[in-house]
């Protein structure tokens, strides 16, 4: 079996830290594209070789980057995501959110993009088209909002989801905008919102308009989402169609907890998910709560949550973790894993009980996924 | 012949060329020199233009001495054309 490697996407590069089978020593490998601003890296689980990689820098426009030999070498994509041209058209600013589509599928990956689009490849991301049937549906103006009702560096369609029963079954989401499914391979969409707050409306309930700052879906049971909201945490049962706040089951000691970026659930145990909170409090600080940085664990779907912080800071320790920075990998004991915005790397080897700091001194991480090469 | 000028934000393309002739009979327009630029390079006009045809933001393109507002700028017989990186924070 092959061991764990974290792709380490930063404001700065793509790293790459290998782990040895016991997830005790890790070795950093990189840069690579040192200056670009890499927004994601994901490894395809389908063929364990293929890396796509989202990248632009500071100058120039957005592109992806893929590479069929796990990083030895790398081409550019011949049509990069961008929306067709148009009176009035939108222009991509970065490639934000990168999914390997359906195991029936190869070579198909979905993009999301700021300003909110979809996107998809069928030549392993070589060539990219818009998924006209989102971005150019009749409602997505009213869906995506304007450009003030967006976060500070764009719009962002992020946690593209692909159905293991049907390649046709398509989610995404968007901050802001909600989460929308597709049942026709993404030739029209529906939100699917009910029972997500959205407190910054006078609506706390709209139709959409939410703010999911990432959704999950575990393949063994994918009628089942999670979502780390900017106004709670949420379980969506497809029996159901509503949301359920599992937020409110969060130990309740004086420090809300419910508020974070990232969301990941166990490779083996669908009821088993981690989340790192951060202070949503007066001004939003999106930081450790009260520089305490700490992860929550639920084993049972978000009914009850236990804190886990041995091994981190205990004080004045004011981590930032963006949405695409918290992973964990695919091994029976789960690791899980952590970037930090202050270029840090966290790991846990027994699924949140201990953590330990085994990178450090990187650039400002944007993105980190635990990946298992071929 | 057009004389473009690289900076090294586009030497992953050019394999380090900062400085490059360009086929393009005169009467020509800064999308004819890109288009060039295109066909040897492919990908780098995609980095520097958007899909709706606009310079991207942190880039100005100079015809001569004076910065061009968009790709149907003429180039001129012996003009020169520079493309600058402009400042994008740190």
């Amino acid at each position: 079996m092959a061991d764990t490697a974290l792709l380490i996407a930063t404001r700065k590069g793509l790293w790459i830290l290998r782990g040895n089978a016991a997830r005790t020593d890790w070795q950093l490998e990189g840069p690579h594209f040192l200056g670009n601003v890499i927004h994601h890296a994901r490894l395809d689980p389908r063929d364990g070789c293929t890396l796509v990689v989202a990248a632009r820098t500071g100058h120039l426009g957005p592109t992806v980057f893929r590479s069929i030999d796990g990083g030895a070498s790398w081409q550019e994509a011949v049509t990069p995501p961008a929306f067709p041209k148009a009176e009035g058209g939108r222009v991509v600013d970065h490639v934000f959110w990168l999914t390997p589509g359906h195991a029936s599928e190869p070579g198909t990956w979905y993009a999301g993009t700021s300003p909110q689009g979809l996107f998809v490849s069928r030549d392993g991301g070589a060539n990219w088209a818009a998924v006209e049937g989102f971005n150019e549906h009749p409602d997505r103006r009213a869906w995506c909002g304007d450009d003030k009702d967006q976060t500070p560096d764009g719009g962002k369609l992020h946690s593209v989801l692909v159905d293991p029963r049907d390649p046709a079954h398509l989610f995404v989401s968007m901050s802001s905008g909600g989460t929308f499914e597709s049942r026709a391979g993404g030739a029209d969409w529906a939100p699917i919102n009910q029972g997500v707050r959205a407190e910054f409306y006078p609506d706390p309930y709209p139709v959409f308009g939410q703010d999911p700052h990432c959704v999950r879906m575990h393949p063994a049971r994918p009628g089942r989402l999670y979502q780390q909201n900017h106004c709670g945490l949420f379980r969506r049962d497809e029996a159901d169609g509503r949301w359920v706040d599992i937020g409110a089951n969060l130990p309740q000691d004086g420090v809300r907890r419910d508020i974070g970026f990232g969301i990941v659930i166990h490779a083996h145990q669908p009821d088993t998910i981690w989340t790192i909170p951060m202070d949503a409090g007066s001004v939003w600080p999106r930081v450790s709560p009260e520089g305490k940085p700490c992860v929550m664990r639920s084993r049972d779907g978000g009914d009850s949550w236990q804190l886990c912080r041995a091994g981190l800071p205990t004080e004045q320790a004011w981590f930032t973790v963006l949405r695409q920075a918290l992973t964990v990998d695919r091994e029976q004991s789960a690791g899980v894993y952590f970037g930090t915005t202050g270029g840090e790397v966290w790991a846990s080897n027994d699924e949140g009980d201990n953590w330990r700091c085994i990178a450090r001194h990187l650039p400002e991480i944007y993105a980190l996924e635990a990946e298992r090469f071929a | 012949m057009v004389r473009v000028r690289l900076p090294t934000h586009l030497h992953q393309y050019s394999g380090g060329l900062a400085d490059v002739q360009v086929d393009c009979a005169a009467p020509a327009t800064l999308a004819d020199v890109l288009a060039r630029l295109d066909a040897r390079w492919p990908g780098v006009r995609h980095r520097l233009i958007d899909e709706q045809e606009g310079i991207r933001r942190h880039i100005r393109i100079f015809v001569g001495s004076a910065a061009a507002a968009g790709i149907e700028a003429p180039v001129g017989a012996g003009e020169e054309v520079m493309i600058v990186a402009a400042l994008s924070g740190g």
